[in-house]
């Protein structure tokens, strides 16, 4: 015993200056490496959010034209009788021609005009269209109105196509040049917010191709995973942790979900084009498809995230509710449930964020396929917002570039939208304490 | 009633038998935890378990609502009978059961949500109630039986997690209360708490005794002695001793309870 004593006793500890200082400088390390390592992420997102807005932003904006169109009674409504589809029927190619000759007198020749009309889009007939389907007043008067130029004219009033070039090398040559600088002189030439671009689905044009139809379509499908996903993946992570007897079988159903996960997404895709497509026939390229998929590749992680929370449940609470004679169903359902909650709502979110970037297991069910429509349902052929920046990063169009970076924008909007509902799902579900 | 005053034998005698175990014997897995345990609980009582950590005193209480049963691989045998039934007969559910014997746990465990519904989830679930008014009534009964009723009455609907230690075992004595059981088991509901809530939990049980069974299992000796009529000790899983607690403590039959109640032993 006092030998013992003697030996600690003569073992001071070294409180010395230098060995404290030691110590103080392995922290202050430690902190340093932890700030370079976060300046060093903060800086790469920097770097990439900025470069995708630099690319992106011109996106949301459109250069436009001013005409005069003459909106003739003759032409568009000959009766007066402003019924809609006669409205529609009218021949406003022509009229909308005739307000481009019009801005170009001197332009005359076969060859020549159809050049001239080449300087704007070729929705421009539709526009006009519309305008007069939005306002019948305009029927008979003679009108400045703002039209959408073709893609190429945008990328060269934006500054992306370089004059110095010769003609043969250009997009656009010499007498187009000069039409626009003519235009832009009279004040003709603006860059307008792009409404196209948020209204339309794909098109071949780049001036006519929009966003909202990916927009949609990768909305209807989250919300046929999450429909799926949610109740399926909630139940399933309730029965394997508070059910489920522990034996060999639910090991190995446990040892498959963790593996599930890891499994790469594309083997989903082929999955789900053998089971929809295949054998049960269900429509291509369909958001429902899509969802399904999306479903099966999200539905592990989200039963181990649900696990994860309903263990973190303190088993006192657990305790407290039997004890005063809940059932076991009870005990889970108005006690254990809602406390997990929150775990269960950041591990849906998580698995619907992967879900809404995934690209490779709807190219193998045919969301990849050219649709020019938005998307009414959710059988209806669509495409997702990834797999719509994969086409247009395909696409050899110098306007497509721009709207690339716009559509990675929208994502990345998108999935600020889908946390922000999660934060205050969460917040909400927290608030019992 | 004064707590150092020590019950008279008559007393004990004559209050009924409420229940009554068997050769209990508990089993974790292949683990013997506790072995052949015969013991009777008399109505208007407190029986203290007293005896070294891990003898099995939590594990036998748990025996008496059936708490056991929740965990894997723990299986139990010989006979629990209350009121003349065996609770470990197959017609026994043991969720009807927990609310007849009632339960205290040794971390006060509040449910994370109002004081109000904290008391009100027992009865809400076993539809003691009809109406708003009513639950008020079980809710305001039970807080005031349990002391809690003066400290709280203004702020119901606030968190019963916000409320102090002690505070928060009342409550959860409260919860226990408000679906009218008939036993209260109690696993060292003062080992979390200061002296002063402890005196006040101590003071509530031998309230409490008039109108309920109640076992309390305890680390301290003193508590022992304050709160309890009768002590059972046990030891490595054996129920060793048992009796009138002024006897176990001033006069024990076997060498260990004299090891343990002296302070040689635990
Ligand atoms: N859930 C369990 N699984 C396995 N062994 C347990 C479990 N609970 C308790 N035991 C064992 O049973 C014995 C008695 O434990 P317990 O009843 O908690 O003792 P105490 O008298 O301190 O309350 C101990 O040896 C303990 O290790
Ligand atoms: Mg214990």
């Amino acid at each position: 015993m006092t030998d013992a004593a003697a030996l600690l006793a003569s073992k001071r500890p070294d409180l010395s200056r230098a060995r404290i200082n030691r110590r103080y400088a392995a922290e202050k390390r430690f902190r340093l490496y932890g700030l370079i390592a976060i300046g060093a992420a903060m800086l790469m997102l920097a770097i990439l959010l900025s470069t995708i807005v630099a690319k992106g932003y011109s996106a949301f904006l459109q250069t436009h034209i001013a005409l005069d169109v003459t909106f003739d009674q003759s032409v568009i409504d000959p009766e007066g009788t402003r019924n809609p589809q006669t409205l529609a029927r009218a021949d406003y190619r022509g009229i909308s021609r005739e307000a481009v000759r019009d801005t170009f007198p001197e332009v005359t020749g076969r060859r020549d005009t159809r050049n001239l009309y080449k300087l704007f889009s070729t929705d421009l007939e539709f526009e006009v269209m519309r305008m007069v389907l939005a306002d019948p007043a305009l029927i008979g008067t003679t009108k400045r109105v703002w039209v959408k130029s073709a893609a190429d004219i945008d990328m060269l009033s934006k500054g992306y196509i370089n004059r110095d070039l010769p003609q043969a090398d250009r997009r656009v040559n010499d007498q187009a040049l000069g039409w626009y600088d003519k235009l832009d002189a009279e004040g003709r030439v603006s860059r307008l917010f792009n409404t196209t671009f948020f209204t339309t689905a794909d098109s071949r044009e780049p001036e006519q191709a929009g966003i909202l139809g990916a927009l949609v379509g990768s909305a209807l499908t989250l919300l046929v995973t999450l429909v799926i996903v949610f109740p399926v993946g909630v139940s399933a992570a309730v029965y394997l942790e508070e059910f489920a007897p522990k034996n060999k079988w639910t090991d190995l159903i446990e040892v498959n979900i963790n593996n599930l996960a890891a499994v790469p997404s594309i083997v989903f895709g082929l999955l789900g084009l053998a089971v929809f497509l295949n054998f049960f026939g269900l429509p291509r390229s369909a958001p429902l498809v899509g969802g399904l998929v999306l479903a099966l590749m999200t539905l592990p992680t989200i039963i181990i995230a649900g696990r994860s929370a309903l263990k973190a449940v303190p088993p006192s609470i657990r305790e407290a509710a039997l004890g005063v004679g809940a059932s076991h169903m009870q005990t889970v359902t108005h006690h254990v449930l809602p406390l997990a909650m929150p775990g269960m709502l950041t591990g849906t979110i998580i698995g619907m964020a992967q879900a809404l970037g995934e690209t490779a297991p709807l190219l193998m069910i045919g969301m990849v396929a050219f649709i020019v429509d938005i998307p009414g349902s959710i059988t209806d052929a669509a495409t997702v917002l990834p797999v719509q920046i994969y086409l247009w990063a395909d696409a050899p169009e110098r306007a497509f570039v721009e709207r690339t970076s716009a559509a990675i924008l929208v994502l990345l909007a998108f999935l600020i939208a889908m946390n922000l509902a999660a934060i205050l799902l969460r917040k909400k579900f927290e608030r019992r304490w | 009633m004064s707590l150092d005053q020590p019950v008279n034998d008559s007393e004990i005698m004559e209050t009924e038998i409420k229940v009554s175990a068997r050769g209990v014997g508990v089993f974790y897995g292949e683990a013997n935890a506790l072995r052949d345990v015969d013991i009777d609980f008399r109505q208007h009582q407190v029986t203290s378990l007293i005896g070294p950590s891990g003898c099995g005193k939590s594990t036998f209480l748990r025996c008496l609502n059936r708490m056991n049963d929740t965990v894997d691989g723990c299986r139990v045998v010989g006979s629990i009978v209350l009121d003349g039934q065996n609770i470990y007969s197959k017609d026994v559910d043991p969720v009807e059961l927990r609310a007849r014997v009632g339960m205290v746990f040794q971390k006060p465990n509040p449910f994370p949500k109002s004081i109000y519904d904290n008391i009100g989830y027992g009865p809400r679930i076993h539809g003691m109630a009809t109406n708003k008014t009513e639950m008020d009534e079980i809710v305001e009964s039970s807080l005031k039986l349990a002391g809690l009723w003066d400290e709280v009455k203004d702020r119901l609907d606030e968190p019963g997690t916000g409320l102090s230690g002690g505070q928060q075992q009342r409550l959860c004595i409260a919860r226990a209360i408000a679906v009218a059981p008939e036993v209260i088991l109690m696993d060292e509901p003062c080992s979390a708490l200061d002296p002063i809530a402890t005196a006040k939990i101590e003071e509530l049980i031998d309230e409490l005794r008039q109108n309920y069974t109640i076992v309390i299992v305890t680390h301290s000796m003193q508590q022992a002695a304050r709160v309890s009529q009768r002590t059972a000790f046990f030891h490595l899983g054996n129920l060793v001793e048992q009796g009138d607690t002024e006897q176990i403590f001033t006069n024990p039959v076997d060498d260990r309870t004299q090891s343990y109640i002296t302070g040689r032993i635990g």
